[in-house]
């Protein structure tokens, strides 16, 4: 099964009340933060409390990202040899460039995780693409690693990068966020879209939610609690959908055992690639948990 | 690990424990603790400070804790903080 990675949710890395809690609000990943939002004179406290609290709490199977400070600070290094020691699902590398900073942090991971006696490849990357050229050299960012699972987009360094400024169309972000799903498309892993820093405009971040959905992003980063359950409906397939994805798959199977080459359902023909996505609807109705997996659904 | 100067680490804020840790002349740890929940907890809230400073080699200190509910991660990491701080140590032993 596919996991789902519809929302994660930012953890600011020196906030023991959200450490401890973060999980209870039901997103699909939990990203505790080591870099932006932690002072610079805070940054040893935030690691030693998202270390300790990783391997102590028990998360209850929400996946665990960190976010650590890049390699080029004198941070970096420091986060991730405590932080691979903790073992967190993921960890994120914020503005990533070009390839060589994925192979730079995979190498590190390997190191720490054969020093300590763990098996090389346990904790994952995600990279997150921030400036132009990071946009540019996306689909080299992901391929760089077999260790990388996705890649993210952080819309706030690009705009300034790019010198403007985010807009409630997100007309300024059009560009960026294809390329990075062709790159992840291409690359075969997970794209993830931005955050949305209006916590209080419900409907613009709702808007936000259908459109990045729509252009095939696999979730959305969150800030904040309130922001998790409308993306999980929105990325939510309506009974009418999956009620048809069954019907075409039916028609699939009876027509394979019944040796027929072309396949049509209520006078629509029916090819590889809507097979392929009413496939990908059941197994989202599965993961979420409103479809067993049977013929009916409730 | 020496302690050498004042370090502090943590806030008053709820969840969270604040750690003072200063230098000492006694051979000792002396914990000054703080706490809402002291009656019931305090013993292992000082247990873990200790235990904490004695893994990180440190045998005299004194340590001003104010708890506001700290989980035990939460003491561990920031004792660990301020004892680096305090021991002017920027070599971190994972």
């Amino acid at each position: 099964m596919r996991k789902l990675r519809r929302t994660m949710m930012y953890i600011p890395g020196n906030n023991p009340g959200m450490i401890r809690e973060g999980h209870i609000y039901g997103s699909d990943s939990l990203m505790f933060d080591l870099e932006d939002s932690v002072s610079l004179k805070e940054k040893d406290a935030a690691r030693f409390l998202v270390y300790n609290a990783l391997k102590t709490i028990d998360y209850e199977g929400t996946e665990t990202v960190v976010r650590v400070n890049g390699l080029d600070t004198p941070f970096g290094r420091d986060d991730f040899e405590a932080i691979v020691r903790a073992k967190p699902d993921i960890i994120r590398l914020p503005k990533t460039e070009k390839p060589e900073d994925i192979i730079e942090a995979d190498k590190l991971i390997s190191e720490i995780e054969t020093k300590v006696g763990m098996e090389v490849g346990t904790v994952k990357l995600m990279a997150a693409i921030e400036s132009a050229l990071g946009i540019i050299n996306a689909y080299d960012i992901a391929k760089a690693s077999p260790r990388l699972i996705a890649i993210a987009i952080g819309a706030e360094d690009f705009v300034t990068d790019m010198k403007t400024t985010r807009s409630k169309d997100g007309v300024e972000l059009m560009m960026a966020r294809s390329q990075v799903l062709l790159a992840a498309r291409a690359a075969g892993i997970y794209a993830l879209d931005t955050v949305f820093s209006d916590i209080n405009d419900e409907e613009g971040f709702i808007n936000e939610v259908k459109h990045i959905k729509q252009l095939g992003f696999d979730g959305k980063s969150v800030i904040h609690p309130k922001q998790i359950e409308p993306v999980h409906r929105i990325y939510t397939p309506s009974n009418k959908e999956i009620e048809k994805s069954i019907r075409v798959l039916n028609a699939i199977e009876e027509a394979e055992r019944n040796g027929s080459g072309v396949i049509a359902l209520d006078g629509k023909m029916i090819d590889g690639p809507i097979v392929e996505r009413a496939r990908r609807v059941i197994e989202l109705a599965i993961a979420t948990g409103i479809y067993n997996g049977g013929e009916k659904i409730d | 690990m020496e302690i050498k100067a004042v370090g502090m680490a943590g806030t008053f804020e709820s969840s969270d424990i604040s750690i003072v840790i200063e230098p000492s002349d006694s051979d000792e740890i002396k914990i000054h603790l703080k706490s809402s929940v002291e009656k019931q907890f305090g013993k292992q809230i000082r247990k873990v400070i200790v235990d904490t400073l004695t893994e990180l080699g440190v045998g005299k200190a004194v340590v001003r804790a104010t708890d506001k509910g700290a989980l035990d991660c939460v003491i561990r990491a920031r004792v660990q903080a301020a004892a680096y701080r305090a021991a002017q140590i920027k070599e971190y032993k994972w």
